[in-house]
């Protein structure tokens, strides 16, 4: 399965579409405060805010990385944070496998020297129905694919969380089935907005947070953005996804935001912006409907929830 | 053993130790210390609390049934006032709080909701027995009508206990905890109220 060049969204038109905003307190602050960064990590503050839609303004890193989900260090939104000490990201490798012609394991150093970081400003929609404006850094997901250099039938791709009970100790316990898994169509994964990031706020990710390496699919339900990717499998099947097999009525395999289609048990037509008062209405593909709407042309998104 | 005089005396203690949570969590929520997400903690923080304070009443009920905790009969109907209390934050601030009395939302999610319409109509089951509390209301229903009336606090528990079940994603663990608890004192109240008096006779 491939994609014409011309159905994909230059990156470049895509940065002119957005508008330039004024910059916010929480920002400079963390700018300020945020030293020792990677080389490869630029924190520019005006890029971020180039990024920015109109309606959107950035949440602070204290924000995005003391409020998150992550299984493997405890299910409350803190307990990453507070529990991901012992974790060591560093080094790192990443091993490619399945349907390709260059399985290989990457080392993540190597991998960085050959890949350019880009800012990537994103809204993230839990599927809990609260939502984050996060400046990640990070690099097309393509970009790996093209080392991978996959066969034909492979259709589909899936990742895998590491399983490192010692250091995770949310995977000492059977909270889900380890490791956490999850998965993309291919054209999913080759889209322009899929990235996969290192960073955010132009500091290395964080352990909480997904460090070294983790997945950002933007118009997906952020269970979706795998974190701590050790292995990636080229497959020619849908790949199992940790929720939608755990609760396939309430999670599907594509979790695309959709404010028309619910949860079962909860409304997904509105969200809470962290650090906002007022619900905000949630928007189709999370608003990433002109880049992505084609994709799911023709498709039941009632049944391929 | 602990006397209902001497018992009396720590009520206005006992008073405080549950009043001051809602305190604290408001002054928390003022000063920005509940977390990124305030109105979401506070809103499962009053629940919480009403649902312990429910199950708490549970335990009195059958407990002061022997000598021995007679004495913790002293302080059911101000635990149970204060599980209404929070019961009624819990709901205030999803309205003002949560969907800023966007009613519209409101009336569709407890109707289309089932976790939301449990935990509606256990408040509603909340608010008679809240009502007939003082001691004066026992005498003007009589003592048959009023205990029949405070019966409202099983299906109150068991809704509000479920209400929690289905609301969290992955960790069932606690509000299973909370159900079982429930269930096990309904079962000893209808055993003690049904069973063992036959086999007694």
């Amino acid at each position: 399965m491939k994609i014409l060049p011309s159905e994909i969204t230059p990156y470049k038109n895509y940065l002119n579409r957005r508008k330039f905003i004024k910059s916010s307190i929480a920002t400079s602050l963390v700018l300020g405060a945020s030293t020792g960064l990677e080389a490869n990590h630029v924190s520019n503050q005006n890029i971020y805010n180039s990024q920015l839609d109109e309606n959107d303004s950035l949440n602070s890193f204290e924000e995005i990385t003391t409020y998150n989900n992550f299984y493997e260090f405890g299910m409350g939104k803190t307990d990453p944070a507070e529990n991901s000490g012992d974790f060591k990201p560093k080094p790192w490798s990443i091993s490619l496998e399945g349907l390709i012609n260059n399985p290989q394991v990457l080392d993540l150093e190597k991998l960085l020297q050959n890949v350019t970081i880009e800012d990537r400003v994103y809204r993230l929609r839990c599927v809990e129905a609260w939502s984050m404006v996060i400046p990640w850094q990070g690099f097309p997901l393509a970009e790996i694919i093209k080392m991978a250099d996959p066969l034909s039938s492979a259709k589909y791709i899936q990742f895998v969380t590491v399983f490192r009970p010692e250091e995770m100790p949310g995977q000492k316990r059977k909270l889900l089935p380890w490791p956490y898994v999850e998965g993309l169509r291919m054209d999913e994964a080759m889209h322009p907005l899929t990235i996969l990031s290192t960073g955010l706020y132009g500091h290395d990710l964080l352990n909480q947070s997904g460090a070294p390496l983790r997945l950002v699919v933007p118009w997906k339900y952020g269970f979706k953005s795998i974190k701590s990717i050790s292995s990636i499998r080229f497959v020619d099947k849908q790949p199992d996804a940790t929720w939608s097999m755990l609760a396939p009525s309430e999670y599907g395999f594509y979790s695309n935001v959709n404010n028309l289609v619910d949860h079962p048990r909860w409304s997904q037509g509105t969200e809470r912006r962290i650090g906002e008062f007022k619900r905000r209405k949630t928007m189709m593909y999370n608003g990433y409907e002109a880049e992505v709407g084609h994709l799911y042309k023709g498709m039941d998104l009632r049944k391929y929830y | 053993m602990i006397s209902t005089q001497l018992f009396k005396k720590i009520k206005p203690l006992i008073f405080f130790a549950i009043f001051l949570p809602s305190l604290f969590w408001s002054y928390q929520f003022i000063n920005g210390a509940l977390g990124v997400n305030p109105i979401e903690k506070l809103m499962d923080n009053m629940g919480e609390m009403a649902l312990r304070l429910i199950v708490l009443t549970l335990f009195i009920s059958s407990l002061s049934e022997f000598k021995k905790f007679r004495f913790l009969i002293e302080v059911r109907r101000m635990i149970g006032l204060f599980a209404f209390f929070y019961v009624t934050c819990h709901f205030l601030i999803y309205i003002a709080l949560d969907h800023f009395f966007d009613m519209t939302f409101i009336i569709k999610d407890i109707i289309k909701r089932p976790f939301i319409t449990f935990g509606f109509i256990s408040f509603i089951f909340l608010i008679p027995l809240a009502i007939t509390s003082p001691k004066i209301m026992v005498k003007k229903l009589g003592f048959k009508v009023w205990k029949k009336i405070h019966y409202l606090i099983y299906p109150a528990a068991i809704l509000s206990s479920v209400h929690f079940y289905m609301l969290v994603r992955a960790n069932k663990i606690e509000p299973a905890i909370y159900i079982f608890l429930i269930l096990v004192l309904l079962l000893y109240r209808l055993y003690y109220k049904i069973i063992h008096p036959q086999l007694v006779r």
